[in-house]
């Protein structure tokens, strides 16, 4: 039982990345990795919405007409996100403000979406939660490594700590400004996904 | 006069400054997918700009009397004056815009063929676009009258449009260059992408 379900959770993490191999959940990917507080926090956020919706989809799926289980995955996936927008509104509001529409955005999120479709809709409650849980943490992976570039590269911080130290600021070491900029976050995405596909061996045609 | 110049800047502000694609990373998904091939994006790019235009003023009449605190005074009951619905805003904006990318089909395939047939499959892909519901979002969160966020939403589109244009005809090109196999298709269409959302960055002085 172990051997066959471990793959369910550990294929998106590399072999069979939700970012880099499926192309799914992009947008989010870039617009939340200036730092790595806000990489994580979305990161969180997205797992939370991709596990419960891809359990109560698998639960629900032989009772969601084919006709219409676009709009009842997207009546779940939307409720799950107002809960999370709500919790993340309550108590951490501060890095809330900074995510602005994107938590809104996890609706539309193609992972969330893809995931119901591809894998919930035929599979059972417990391996769709895996499957959740890996898609939700490769995607994580993904993001944190673009954001730890970005905030190093671009602020000469870690988590907000300063890991540049002063002295090379005084020899005239500067911030490359462009990190925190949109340019910024599609190079070094292209760069990561290079290197991963590199790593992993899959070509594209 | 003022109040033209006032709109031009919007226009110019969501096209080229904060293009809803190049500096909000919204709508990557489509982007991405479609562009591999100029006359579909184009067809994406008209449908996109003619769903935002419709949906943005639309979710703008649902925020401000239905959604907001205090938008149900217009009722003249005074147990509904202080209610907020604001926490149901992500779940009536998508319902509204698949409503309304349904009632567009309808009404195009009723009027007009010719259009429906161009716009062909990107009507229905356009209501899981993450562009669409971000324009929407960004309206509520930038306070917009009513005429600016008619403005907003066409123009918003127009970036949208813009942009998977540039980069079909240049992935148009890409097919006779030599390039590293792992960066293939994903990898050299994020680092183009890169560049021109960086070329879109010299307008950021703009300021009409």
């Amino acid at each position: 039982m172990a051997n066959k379900s471990l793959p369910i959770f550990t294929d998106p993490l590399n072999q069979n990345n939700p970012i880099t191999k499926q192309v799914l959940g992009v947008c989010s990917a870039l617009a939340v990795t200036v730092k790595l507080d806000t990489a994580v926090v979305m990161t969180l956020a997205l797992v939370f919405v991709l596990v419960l919706s891809n359990m109560i989809i698998s639960a629900l799926r032989n009772y969601i007409p084919s006709k219409i289980r676009i709009i009842v995955m997207l009546t779940v996936i939307a409720s799950l996100v107002i809960l999370a927008d709500q919790v993340l509104k309550a108590f951490l509001f501060d890095i809330s403000k900074q995510l602005s529409v994107f938590v809104g955005l996890i609706i539309t999120n193609c992972i969330v979406m893809g995931r119901a479709e591809a894998f919930a809709m035929q599979n059972d409650v417990k391996s769709s939660a895996l499957d959740g849980l890996g898609n939700g943490l490769g995607y994580g992976i993904i993001l944190i490594l673009v954001s730890t570039f970005r905030e190093i590269l671009g602020s000469g911080s870690f988590f907000g700590l300063k890991v540049v130290p002063q002295f090379m600021y005084d020899l005239g070491y500067v911030n490359n400004g462009l990190m925190l900029l949109a340019p910024g976050a599609f190079i070094v995405l292209g760069l990561i996904i290079w290197v991963q596909r590199t790593i992993i061996g899959y070509r594209e045609d | 006069m003022e109040m033209l110049s006032h709109y031009l800047s919007i226009a110019a502000q969501s096209i080229f400054v904060q293009n809803i694609l190049l500096s909000s990373f919204l709508g990557m998904c489509s982007f991405l997918a479609i562009s591999k091939k100029v006359e579909t994006s184009f067809g994406l790019g008209l449908a996109v700009i003619f769903v935002n235009g419709i949906t943005v003023p639309m979710n703008w009449l649902i925020q401000k009397y239905l959604l907001e605190e205090g938008a149900l005074s217009w009722t003249g009951l005074t147990s509904l004056a202080n209610v907020d619905l604001s926490f149901l805003t992500f779940i009536t904006f998508i319902a509204t815009i698949a409503a309304m990318v349904q009632l567009v089909e309808m009404v195009l395939d009723k009027f007009s063929p010719t259009l429906y047939q161009a716009l062909g499959i990107f009507l229905p892909l356009i209501a899981v676009n993450c562009a669409i519901l971000g324009s929407s979002l960004f309206m509520v969160e930038r306070s917009y009258n009513f005429p600016e966020s008619v403005v907003y939403g066409i123009s918003a589109g127009f970036g949208f449009f813009l942009a998977i244009t540039t980069m079909a005809s240049i992935r148009y090109k890409l097919k006779y260059s030599n390039v590293p196999a792992g960066l293939k298709g994903l990898g050299i269409a994020m680092i183009l992408t890169g560049l021109i959302s960086m070329a879109y960055m010299s307008f950021s002085g703009i300021n009409l």
